[in-house]
């Protein structure tokens, strides 16, 4: 994980549920290639077309709320997404993001400082966000050590595989 | 502390824990629905070999029930042969229901528990005074390799409600209003407690309506402490392994609220958040295209009751399509037995397998664009019944039924009236 990241905004508004993020007929498809093509589907079907991978995800309230489908995480990793900063998010996406690496970070005020378009860099440590565009700046609530050390693992699959194969020797 | 508090503790082998806490806590029941082919994936690329307790897994075929495409199979299939090798007995095929119905059908529930499936409506299980929480597919395969899952300790808020439901009210109003007033985002990573004298009154069917949408206000787990009306239902399946948690008179909520229910009026929640809440009057006319009565929201035996109750002798227009999806095999064996799914087939109503269906716009009552449906579900995001371009109002069971019977969105106060 890169400590600080620096991309392209794309801004959804609040309450942006999973069905969204990831519609629900597509939850049959296991492989990520074919998961990444429906990235935000449901709310901006042109999204993929227009995301490249560094790119930054900006939302109001609640972002990723509603199903647990942990779909809707490995879509956004899938095509690239650099961080996630968002007013507030849906306990279980912000869970299943955590646990696939992709830093996502709780900002009330995010949604002053960062518009479509405009150029972030976001430092996932201490939580330090700069909208390179227009000057402004904003702080996230630093993530907990533990949080951090997920995230630095690479996720949780990178540490219970650690875990296991120490155990499996 | 918190009876919740007490129960995380317990799992986790301490003698106390303090709200924000990450604990490691014992899992006492796993479940994994057909959605999520991706646990098994997660728990092989993590090096998994044996599930930490067979026992204390479950597998629900319910979100495809029965499969529509040949991916879906596939996925059923792979799932199959993982309980085969990993020796879960446990697998709820096709024929069997909704998971969180299951899980209350089978006894698989019960106070003091840890229940955490892969699915966002495991709140649900507040209602019998478990711990139910809902994750994605990697935390769960987590839970199957080490048998634990961290928690942070939550903020509980508590919510009261008192006075008197009218009739033609039900538990389905009450938390539709409540997440209407306090807001989608309002409870994100807190826990609530319902307390007061009408949750008091609810019956088991109505907990866990309101526990599971608990959900749609953010809320990580939801408790109602375990009364007369939990013993019975323990009783009934035969449960004697179970813990009850009291919580100390000195304990301090994050918030606590009071709702006085008297005067409250059906409410719906208008497209396309389920915090857009309004009395239902107030769109009463608007011309519907579907109406589906199920889901582990709306689809159990006395939701279906009330249903027959207002359709009995009277048929459904043209061009007005009612879906009825019993929540489980052991809700629709009640429901036949009992008259009400011949009376709501002689309405024309379509009966389908008991399972998930179109609540999650996968199969069975797909929305297309420019329709319109009220449902007894959850959930009225765009496109979470097909389309985008269609619209979901969420109602109780008994509005469902009634606007039903008029092909428009139709208080069911007046056909409650013996």
């Amino acid at each position: 994980m890169n400590n600080v990241v620096e991309g392209k905004v794309f801004a959804f508004g609040k309450n942006i549920d999973t069905d969204q993020i990831y519609p629900g007929r597509f939850v049959e498809l296991t492989e990520p290639e074919d998961i990444k093509q429906y990235a935000m589907y449901g709310a901006d079907p042109e999204f993929t077309k227009k995301f490249r991978p560094g790119d930054i995800i900006v939302a109001s309230t609640n972002f990723g709320c509603g199903s647990s489908r942990e779909h809707a995480a490995i879509t956004l990793k899938s095509v690239g997404v650099a961080a996630i900063v968002a007013e507030s998010f849906g306990r279980i996406f912000f869970r299943n993001a955590i646990n696939l690496g992709i830093p996502v970070l709780t900002c009330k005020d995010i949604s002053k400082v960062a518009a479509n378009g405009d150029k972030l860099r976001v430092d996932i440590r201490s939580g330090r966000i700069e909208n390179l565009t227009t000057g402004a700046a904003a702080q996230a609530t630093p993530l907990s050590d533990y949080i951090m050390h997920i995230l630095e693992s690479g996720g949780i699959k990178p540490m219970i595989r650690a875990m296991q194969e120490a155990k499996q020797r | 502390m918190h009876a919740i508090e007490k129960l995380l503790a317990a799992k986790a082998h301490q003698a106390s824990v303090t709200t924000g806490e990450i604990v490691n806590c014992d899992v006492d029941l796993a479940g994994i629905n057909d959605l999520y082919l991706q646990t098994v994936k997660s728990f092989y690329e993590m090096k998994g070999d044996k599930v930490y307790d067979p026992d204390k897994v479950v597998l629900f075929f319910d979100h495809y029930a029965p499969c529509a495409t040949i991916k879906q199979a596939q996925n059923h299939k792979e799932f199959r042969q993982f309980c085969r090798e990993q020796g879960i007995e446990k697998l709820f095929d096709i024929d069997q229901g909704v998971c969180h119905q299951l899980l209350a059908d089978k006894g698989l529930v019960c106070p003091g528990k840890i229940v955490v499936v892969t699915d966002s409506h495991t709140t649900t299980h507040g209602a019998f005074g478990a711990f139910g929480t809902g994750v994605g597919a990697t935390d769960l395969a987590t839970i199957l390799i080490t048998g634990k899952l961290w928690f942070k300790v939550p903020e509980i808020v508590k919510i009261n409600i008192t006075g008197t439901l009218q009739p033609g009210v039900y538990a389905k109003d009450v938390i539709l209003h409540i997440i209407g007033d306090l807001g989608a985002d309002y409870n994100v990573y807190r826990a609530v407690e319902f307390a007061g004298p009408v949750v008091a009154q609810l019956s088991v069917s109505e907990r866990m309506c309101m526990c599971n949408l608990s959900t749609e206000m953010g809320c990580k787990t939801s408790y109602i402490q375990p009364d007369a009306v939990t013993m019975a239902y323990l009783k009934e399946k035969g449960i004697t392994d179970y813990t009850i948690y009291t919580t100390d008179p000195d304990f301090e909520y994050a918030e606590e609220l009071t709702y006085d229910v008297s005067d409250l009026k059906p409410q719906v929640s208008a497209p396309s958040s389920v915090d857009n809440v309004y009395d239902l009057a107030r769109y009463a006319g608007t011309k519907i295209d579907e109406a589906y009565l199920g889901s582990c929201t709306g689809g159990r035996v006395p939701d279906i009751a009330v249903a027959a109750k207002i359709l009995k002798g009277k048929h459904i227009p043209r061009d007005t399509r009612m879906i009825v999806v019993p929540a489980s095999k052991k809700v629709m064996e009640e429901a036949m037995d009992k008259g009400y799914i011949k009376t709501l087939m002689e309405a024309g109503a379509c009966i389908t397998a008991p399972g998930c269906a179109a609540c999650l716009g996968v199969h069975q009552g797909m929305l297309t664009g420019g329709e319109t449906c009220i449902s007894s579900t959850n959930r009225n995001f765009p496109g979470r019944m097909g389309s985008t371009d269609a619209k979901i109002f969420l109602a109780s069971p008994a509005a469902v039924a009634a606007s039903a019977l008029n092909g428009c969105i139709t208080d069911p106060v007046p056909y409650l009236k013996d």
